[in-house]
């Protein structure tokens, strides 16, 4: 810890740092401990911060130092490739931010609160020995070796680290994992908006209010980001605030009151025509609006916890860590791990570190700021979600987030069957509720979303407001939500898009003029339908769609943190750093094994609900014997559900697959690497050449 | 670029970033420095380009994390 802890040394210190070790462990003491009674959401705040600044002060400066050899006399690409736009040198505390909100998104939002079924315990242990040990090292890791090789990109790093092969398979698993991101966000709109005239009126009013923002920051006052956001903000606030008298009125409340399935085709329909039009118009309008709504939220939100202080109602572990939950099937290990994803680790992030950060690094000496201490941030935002979850009565979780399939679509059958799981809930206590936050219903609004804006508008309305703002608070949490999942929709079409050009164009290479008109429709049309098929078997699948889906996309999200670790792992080796690599190698193992048991388990496990090659069978012996099952009502539709299992059973399995070859390419990597007893990672730059003293 | 920003800078440094426009003022001094012979973009000029090129999806450019 010599050179980059630097002045950090001394008694005073060592004081301090010991009084923070305390605190946190005595924090800790109290969530993990206290049983039977409710603890204050500040213990969790106060345990995270300080495991927070523990791992940050010591386990990241030792990644930095020890088992990367992070040189601050080194040239970044920033300085070698300086032309004022891409590579520009930037100041580390405003590099962090924008490192922040291009890694900031619903992922860290809906995960802990799903996870929030078993208990906050089990999350809070995951979330944050997942980032300490997993998903910071990974961010921290992917950021360092891109910023060695000139800010290329994980795609780039594995083709040329580990071979071709492995490169075009993991471009394949990232394609997958865009669609079932995409399908699965989409589907979290879709069931917050379902009924609700309020919310779909104020997220619809996103579209017209992008729109003009747009034009006036192309041709009104070119460039004015702060006048159009502020515009786009007041005009969004107009919305939210006469959303509720649209929902009192009836006749014009019909024309915003829409099934699952008719907004899944208008979403569908909404990704293809904003992916293909200018993106000034629409996509970068609203891009300015979610970034700055998304940051403006979490900071009110970390301040309405810690001045509300609310207690958390939900058990500390509750019954169904056994696997029997209501709100996603499967037990503890590994489901867990899959469920909390973005928060703990999110192999997305990779992508990310190794896009336009490392190409506005100063100095590698930040590497660890940027890199690990933006991902614990975002990691505190999970914590934040899942306190927004525990701090409902643990039987207004579970009828907002169980399936109609389970508890019914009546008030009083949900209050019947939750008080069942033993959970205290009285029908009365969910109509008044609805009531309150301006909703017809709140019965199985599954999703997550909707469960954290109630969690939202409770702490927020304690703040400010009280009981009557609650409805504009919960309106204000689903419109901030679907603002910026419809924004990552928009990109991500055209991200996959950009991806299925690029696969085909292998094969037809004029498929590949991404100039061409009548590529990108057909390259967004092909997009859309990947993600649309799955969004659309999530939203008419009697298990509420999340059931399925989200294990899918955590499997598939946690695969990729698996691979970037691999290559990781590949890299120290290639370095002559293996000595160390076990700080790659234990969370890269983690991970396979809980990507490669769950991938299995949703494929070949017998329990119906987990396993869905289980869940085929069941359908098809009912078939055979001429039996319709719900929510089949037909024969034909019982001959879709199957095919829909069949089709979530083959890309589990491929996921399975795309581990297993990224392992096998993994350990061919390290294998060779030992054989050459020189240094075999291909860096660019030369060590030593002091940053910014050769060019301005 | 000086180490130390005050508050206000930070605050609109960081906020055009993460919209992806970098420092204006950064590049206009990159260009007169390093290329004082070759045209510098206006604001309006910049913003466009920068603009443009956040969403150029390619290799490396993925915006919208889960």
């Amino acid at each position: 810890m010599t050179t980059l802890a630097a002045g950090w040394n001394g008694t005073q210190n060592k004081l301090l740092w010991a009084g923070i070790a305390a605190l946190g462990a005595a924090s800790f003491g109290v969530v993990a401990l206290s049983r039977g009674e409710t603890i204050n959401a500040a213990w969790l705040v106060i345990a995270a911060v300080c495991v927070y600044y523990i791992a940050c002060r010591f386990y990241a400066l030792f990644i930095a130092e020890k088992v990367l050899g992070v040189d601050p006399s080194r040239q970044t690409p920033a300085y070698r490739h300086n032309d004022g736009l891409d590579y520009v040198p930037t100041n580390q505390y405003v590099l962090f931010g924008h490192h922040f909100a291009a890694i900031a998104g619903a992922g860290p939002l809906v995960g802990p609160v799903l996870a929030a079924q078993m208990g906050y315990l089990p999350s809070t242990m995951w979330i944050l020995a997942g980032v300490v040990f997993a998903g910071a090292v990974q961010d921290m890791c992917v950021l360092f070796f891109s910023a060695r090789r000139d800010g290329r990109s994980l795609g780039d790093m594995i083709r040329s680290e580990m071979g071709p092969t492995a490169g075009a398979i993991a471009l394949i698993g990232v394609l997958m994992i865009m669609i079932i991101l995409l399908a699965v966000l989409a589907l979290v709109v879709v069931k917050a908006l379902a009924g609700s005239p309020w919310g779909t009126f104020t997220v619809a009013c996103t579209i017209p209010t992008a729109l003009l923002m747009g034009v006036y920051a192309r041709f009104i006052r070119v460039g004015r980001i702060g006048e159009m956001s502020a515009i786009g903000v007041v005009l969004l606030l107009v919305a939210l605030i006469y959303g509720r008298t649209v929902s009192e009125v009836p006749a014009i409340a019909a024309w915003f009151d829409l099934s699952g399935e008719s907004l899944a085709l208008l979403l569908i329909g909404y990704g293809f025509v904003a992916s293909v039009l200018p993106v000034w118009l629409l996509l970068a309008p609203r891009d300015y609006l979610s970034t700055f709504m998304k940051i403006g939220t979490m900071v009110v939100l970390a301040l309405g916890i810690l001045l509300v202080r609310p207690d958390l109602k939900m058990p500390a572990v509750t019954r169904f860590i056994d696997g029997t939950g209501p709100v996603w099937s499967g037990a503890l290990f590994p489901f867990l791990f899959i469920t909390i994803a973005c928060g703990a680790v999110s192999g997305f992030h990779s992508l990310i570190a190794s896009g336009t950060t490392p190409k506005m690094l100063e100095n590698e000496r930040q590497i660890p700021l940027i890199g690990y201490g933006g991902m614990l941030t975002e990691s505190f935002v999970a914590i934040m979600a899942l306190i927004g979850a525990t701090v409902l009565e643990p039987g207004v979780y579970f009828a907002m987030n169980s399936p109609a399939g389970l508890i019914g679509t009546t008030a009083a059958d949900a209050a019947q069957v939750i008080s069942g799981w033993g959970f205290t809930i009285t029908p009365d206590m969910m109509t008044q509720l609805a009531q309150d936050v301006g909703e017809k219903t709140l019965l199985s609004r599954t999703g997550g979303a909707p469960t954290l804006a109630v969690g939202m508008a409770s702490i927020l309305s304690g703040m400010f407001g009280g009981q009557t703002m609650m409805g504009i608070w919960y309106h204000f949490a689903i419109l901030f939500e679907a603002l910026f999942i419809l924004t990552t929709v928009d990109a991500g079409t055209r991200v996959a898009r950009f991806m299925i050009q690029d696969l085909i164009g292998s094969v037809v290479p004029s498929f590949r003029r991404t100039e061409v008109w009548t590529n990108n429709l057909i390259g967004s049309a092909l997009a859309c339908a990947a993600w649309g098929y799955f969004l659309y078997q999530g939203v008419i699948d009697p298990l509420g769609g999340i059931n399925t889906l989200w294990p899918l996309f955590g499997i598939s999200n946690q695969m990729l943190a698996g691979i970037a670790l691999i290559l990781c792992t590949v890299v120290l080796f290639k370095m002559k750093r293996q000595r160390y690599a076990w700080v790659t190698i234990l969370p890269a193992t983690w991970l396979l094994i809980c990507t490669l048991t769950a991938g299995l388990q949703k494929v070949v496990h017998s329990a119906p609900s987990i396993g869905f090659v289980a869940h085929a069978q069941r359908f098809s012996e009912a078939a055979a014997a001429g039996k319709i099952l719900a929510p089949a009502k037909t024969m034909e539709e019982m001959h879709r559900v199957i095919f829909n299992d069949y089709v979530d059973a083959t890309l589990a399995a491929l996921f399975v697959a795309v581990v297993l070859a990224m392992l096998f390419y993994g350990v061919m990597g390290i294998w060779k690497a030992l054989g050459d007893p020189k240094p075999t990672a291909i860096e660019v730059g030369a060590a030593g050449a002091l940053a910014g003293a050769s060019s301005a | 670029m000086p180490d130390i920003l005050s508050m206000k800078e930070w605050t609109v440094r960081t906020a055009r970033l993460m919209v992806g426009i970098p420092d204006y003022d950064t590049y206009v001094q990159h260009r007169r420095t390093v290329h004082p012979d070759q045209p510098i973009m206006t604001y309006e000029e910049f913003f466009l380009e920068r603009q443009a090129a956040r969403y150029a999806v390619g290799k490396g450019k993925f915006r919208g994390c889960c």
